[in-house]
């Protein structure tokens, strides 16, 4: 059974439908890259995925015992973080989800396994504003990790870092999707990497213009667009 | 040396004062991290007015004021953040508006009722004279109240603070959240009004947590060093209010901006010293 399931959805934003004829399900173990321009629908089907939106039309639903608090989430960045007085450690924290109103000894393990998974365990008592672009997303990522077993969404999560340090990211998120079996979803510009990393690929313009493996994607002549080929419109 | 503290003390309506504002104080401290981070800072400010506006019908009508107050605050608090999330007016223009609206209506009630000897001042700028037994038993339970919540939600308050749109994406219902800040506020801001004033409560908000960000780089020390600076402010503030005669909220206020510079100074210099000299 798929953990997401996106059935023949549709979106509107305003009155507007913004996407539509959405299908494609999310199994264990995937990595799905979203790939498309700016207002091509990417964001707001990743608000469906979370469920902050509800489609007009078709269905997007959570199975496999997947449940909302347990889906782990790389937001877009967010300038204003940038002057929050907050620990690394305070911000992994609150990736943990659950009723218990305060933190107990299995929780804040679990924190500092994930603060060690992506090497950032010797920053945990710095100021989360000090940090560099990488490391921030390192500590938000390890704060999605604390919030899921099953399930990442990242939305554009190496926007604004330079190429080494991206890379090393996405070598991360890799080792998170194949060592530990968590499915990703992630919006990303970088066709490139996309189409290495990914097991599928779904390119939106409004509409799914293609969704299927990367190397098929990349024959494709809106792959070829995209990836800087050359196209006529 | 110390004998006007226990001469000050000795006064039963200085001593409820000092009671009430202290928590007072503790609650708009611990509330005023996440609003001044949530760039909701003035919605304090707004609350305070309508808080006078309340105040001043409850007066003429010659109903409880804090029963009749803290319901119309807290629906003012709940629409205020309904309109700084959803609104085609901005935010801050939203406040605005309502802001001075409640403010015209609680001068226009105070100069119509003739027979109450309405002293505006009092309403605007405090007097330690105003808190009875019964409001020193409210403010105690509400307050206590707060401050339990607060620490309760520590957590949570924090999460929806820090990030929004995570909270909301991972099941938390942040709405919730800051709705119950809101209404928190808006408890804390009735509760603190005739004490300070109504055009200096917010300051009770603002000036710790801001305070406390010169200095302090987590959450946590962020929200415990606000607690603190707000309770000695209020502390000294009233102690110079008593020994000068000076208006207490106004003193409350100054000291607390003396020690915002003061803690600026410290990180100025620190942030100096931590740099090479050239």
């Amino acid at each position: 059974m798929p953990l997401i399931s996106v059935k023949d959805a549709a979106f509107a934003y305003d009155g507007q439908i913004v996407l539509s004829g959405v299908t494609f399900d999310v199994n264990q173990g995937d990595y799905l890259c979203i790939v498309g321009e700016n207002g091509s629908g990417k964001s707001t089907l990743m608000k469906g995925l979370l469920r902050l939106v509800s489609p007009v039309k078709g269905s997007v639903s959570l199975g496999d015992g997947l449940a909302q608090d347990e889906i782990g989430y790389l937001p877009q960045q967010n300038l204003t973080q940038r002057d929050f007085p907050a620990s690394v450690l305070e911000v992994v924290e609150s990736g943990i989800r659950g009723k218990r109103l305060f933190l107990n000894k299995a929780d804040k393990a679990r924190a500092q396994e994930k603060m060690a998974l992506l090497e950032i365990a010797d920053l945990q008592h710095r100021s989360f504003m000090e940090l560099s672009g990488g490391q921030r997303q390192r500590a938000l990522l390890a704060r999605a990790l604390c919030a899921t077993r099953k399930l990442l969404l990242l939305d554009e999560p190496t926007a604004g870092l330079d190429p080494v340090v991206a890379r090393e990211l996405y070598k991360t998120i890799e080792n998170i999707n194949k060592e530990q079996g968590i499915a990703v979803i992630m919006i990303t510009h970088d066709v490139h990497t996309a189409a290495f990393y990914a097991s599928s690929i779904l390119h939106l313009q409004q509409t799914p213009l293609f969704f299927g493996k990367p190397d098929e994607y990349l024959d494709t002549y809106h792959g070829q667009c995209f990836a800087g080929g050359i196209c006529d419109v | 040396m110390f004998d006007w503290l226990f001469e000050m003390f000795s006064y039963a309506f200085i001593t409820r004062a000092v009671l009430v504002g202290m928590i007072v104080s503790l609650c708009a401290a611990l509330l005023g991290v996440s609003l001044v981070l949530k760039r909701y800072s003035m919605i304090g400010d707004g609350l305070s007015h309508v808080g006078f506006g309340a105040l001043a019908v409850a007066m003429v009508l010659g109903v409880a004021p804090l029963a009749f107050t803290i319901p119309v605050v807290v629906v003012a608090a709940l629409l205020l953040l309904r309109l700084s999330e959803t609104s085609k007016i901005k935010g801050d223009a939203a406040i605005g508006m309502i802001a001075t609206a409640a403010l015209a209506v609680g001068v226009m009630v105070l100069s119509l009722a003739r027979n109450a000897n309405a002293d505006i001042s009092g309403y605007l700028f405090g007097s330690i004279l105003v808190m009875s037994k019964d409001d020193l038993t409210i403010s105690l339970i509400l307050g206590g109240a707060v401050l339990i919540l607060f620490i309760l939600y520590y957590r949570r308050i924090f999460t929806v603070t820090f990030d929004e749109a995570f909270a909301r994406a991972t099941g938390l219902k942040a709405g919730l959240y800051n709705t119950l800040i809101a209404v928190l506020t808006a408890v804390t801001i009735v509760l603190g009004m005739r004490l300070m004033g109504a055009m200096l409560i917010s300051s009770l908000v603002i000036f710790p947590a801001l305070t406390a960000m010169r200095l302090c780089k987590s959450f946590k020390t962020v929200t415990l060093t606000a607690a603190g600076v707000s309770l000695i402010s209020f502390f000294i503030g009233m102690s110079i209010s008593y020994l000068l005669s000076t208006p207490a909220g106004a003193s409350v206020v100054l000291v607390n901006a003396l020690m915002f510079l003061l803690f600026a100074l410290i990180a100025r210099l620190r942030s100096r010293k931590l740099k090479p000299a050239a």
